[in-house]
């Protein structure tokens, strides 16, 4: 187990595109730490990077005290558990499981021992003699995990490791995936673009966006204080609302509308606000935002009002047993207005 | 629409059947007149029911061969054939997979341009460049040997088209996971490409098992003793003479054992073959 730094790690491609801009970041021995960020963001790159998949352009990947710019892949004791799963096709389970121990000359009787628990963490005991094709998505995907866990080794990277699993699947593998990662307490690195799977599994998670850090933080901070509109859009589903707004007198107003800014600079803003922490109160009420409700999606649980304020489009979420009529007032808690500079977007105050 | 169908059935049947009767048909014949006496032969009828010379037949011509036609023993032509067949699908083989590993998955400077000169090959094939390859045999000495018979044939990476688009369909992922897993680029080649690719090696295997068993122009330029006949040259040697009547029994049992070989070549990869489309998922 270790930690792994990145000291301003860039990676330009051959063609020049530019998929990773000098990224710092210090992740702690046994960590969880999820990228998440749109298709095309550098995700992969990085973590590639870090693998020794992909050559580092500038700057330095350390895991441990060790600078392991030019180490290989095999070197630099990491597993790592790809999209497709990689399973080599013509081995059995077991074979797939003990091929890399084999390579770096693990005592038989100790490969063995290896391979058995891995099959009794993940319980894939009962198919060790089985060839790949020969199960289920779920069941590579724990064969996937079970070689990465028989390396034993410093940290475990992941691509995007629930993407060909159906959706009640990979719920169920994400669970299995932070639960073994507590148990084992191994340092390890979670690339994603479903912002759902980042938040559920991360210790910290790390926005990125065109190859640069958004954020870094806590599932929680993140959702609470998004640094960006990019962020802010992107983590909680349904998204946050960003509106256009003005602040004057320690307001933020929105048309007609007005919401608690104490201390907001003056002038044009980006407003935000998640659709949960909008709440309706009595019609009329003072500087309430008055919504024009166009359509309803049923969730079950509660229900997403979709409509225009002042010309902007919002979505507020309900319980389900509001009646709603053609128009809602809502408002929203001083805390849960998220104020962005209207031209970078970035977070303000 | 059922009775549509049904006569549909026996039209479909019949011709196939047909056709299976056209293309046995020469075949049976070669069969049957293997196990005749030459004399039954004189009358100008192809007989069409078995003989009883058959063990005559095939011994005579196993351990004399046909003295008169300069034939020698046929299971000296039979390994000549073998060694020949053998070596250009085996060479062949390991020529065009190492070519293809090269070009998939190493970049190295001059890849395209190697990549290109193979390619030149395909357009290529011996009958092309039959003058200056017999004069560079010649001049090297190989004429009567069987690097002679086998090395200019097998000096075409053809193959190796098929090897670079089997590689391209195995995921690069596998090649990651072995490296993570500790297998260098050779490791990965025994390890993972070349099991990955044994059905496309079983089924190469039989073309150029057969293409080379089949050669007849240029073991015939090279070969001027009858140590390094190979059967198809001996067949046409024995049906080409010309003073006298062929003797087809001889022949036709020549034919017959001439045949053998491919037939358990195709039998038996046949079976790796048909295994291997159906487990095949990479
Ligand atoms: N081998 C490559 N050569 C050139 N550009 C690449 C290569 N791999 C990825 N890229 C580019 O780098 C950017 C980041 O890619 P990637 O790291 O795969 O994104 P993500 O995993 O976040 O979807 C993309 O714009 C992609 O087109
Ligand atoms: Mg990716």
């Amino acid at each position: 187990m270790a930690a792994i730094t990145l000291e301003s790690v860039g990676k330009t491609y051959a063609g020049g595109v530019t998929a990773v801009h000098a990224i710092d970041l210090a992740i702690e021995d046994g960590e969880f730490l999820v990228l998440v960020g749109p298709s095309g963001c550098g995700k992969s790159t990085l973590l590639r990077m870090i693998a020794g998949l992909e050559t580092i352009s500038s700057g330095a990947v350390k895991i441990g005290n060790r600078v392991v710019n030019q180490v290989e892949p095999a070197e630099r004791d990491i597993a790592m558990v790809f999209q497709n799963y990689a399973l080599y096709p013509h081995m059995s389970v077991r074979e797939n499981l003990a091929y890399g121990l084999k390579n770096r000359g693990v005592p038989k009787d100790e490969i063995a021992r290896r391979v058995a628990e891995a099959a009794k963490i993940l319980e894939i005991g009962g198919f060790l003699d089985r060839k790949p094709r020969a199960l289920s998505g779920g069941q590579r995907q724990r064969v996937a995990m079970g070689r990465a866990i028989v390396r034993e080794p410093a940290a475990f990277l992941f691509d995007e490791p629930l993407s060909n699993l159906d959706a009640k699947l990979r719920v169920q593998m994400r669970g299995e995936i932070k639960q073994l990662q507590a148990r084992l307490g191994t340092t390890s690195i979670y690339v994603t673009h479903d912002q759902l799977e980042a938040m559920t599994l991360a210790h910290r998670l790390v926005v990125l966006n065109g190859g640069r850090i958004e954020q870094v933080g806590t599932p929680l901070e993140v959702y609470r204080k998004p640094a960006s509109t990019f962020v802010a859009a992107f983590i909680g589903s349904p998204a946050m609302n960003l509106l256009q707004a003005e602040v004057s007198g320690g307001r933020v107003r929105l048309g007609g509308a007005s919401l608690p800014a104490p201390g907001a600079a003056e002038g044009k803003v980006t407003l935000g606000l998640r659709p949960e922490d909008l709440q309706r109160t009595r019609p009329g009420a003072e500087g309430a935002l008055l919504m024009n409700v166009a359509y309803v999606e049923e969730l079950g649980a509660q229900r997403l009002v979709h409509g225009t304020v002042g010309g902007q489009s919002l979505v507020c979420a309900q319980p389900v047993e509001s009646d709603l009529g053609d128009t809602l007032t809502l408002t929203a808690d001083p805390a849960a207005v998220h104020l962005f500079d209207a031209a970078s977007g970035k977070r303000l105050g | 629409m059922v009775e549509n169908r049904r006569f549909l059935n026996i039209l479909a049947h019949l011709v196939l059947i047909l056709g299976v009767a056209f293309v046995a048909f020469p075949v049976y014949i070669a069969l049957i007149a293997s196990t005749h006496g030459q004399n039954d032969f004189l009358s100008g009828v192809i007989p069409l029911l078995p003989g009883h010379d058959t063990i005559r037949n095939y011994s005579a011509m196993m351990t004399q061969g046909l003295a008169s036609s300069g034939a020698p023993p046929l299971w000296l032509m039979l390994g000549n054939s073998l060694i020949m067949a053998l070596s250009i699908s085996i060479g062949k083989i390991a020529i065009s997979i190492i070519s293809a590993f090269a070009i998939v998955y190493f970049r190295f400077p001059g890849r395209m341009i190697a990549f290109w000169l193979i390619f030149v090959t395909l357009m290529l094939p011996v009958e092309v460049r039959i003058l200056p390859t017999y004069k560079v045999v010649a001049e090297l000495g190989m004429l009567n040997t069987y690097a002679g018979l086998t090395v200019p044939l097998i000096a075409s990476a053809t193959a190796t088209f098929l090897f670079r688009q089997v590689f391209l369909t195995i995921p690069e992922e596998l090649m990651e996971a072995a490296r993570i897993d500790g297998a260098g680029p050779m490791k990965f080649f025994w390890d993972i490409l070349l099991p990955l690719s044994r059905t496309n090696i079983a089924a190469l295997f039989v073309i150029l098992f057969i293409y080379g068993w089949n050669q007849y122009l240029w073991p015939l330029l090279v070969t001027t003793g009858t140590d390094h006949y190979t059967i198809v040259l001996g067949i046409k040697r024995m049906a080409d003479i010309a003073d006298q009547q062929p003797e087809w029994n001889f022949i036709m049992s020549t034919v017959v054992l001439a045949m053998v070989p491919p037939v358990l070549v195709v039998i038996f990869m046949q079976r790796l073959f048909v295994k291997g489309l159906i487990e095949t998922e990479k």
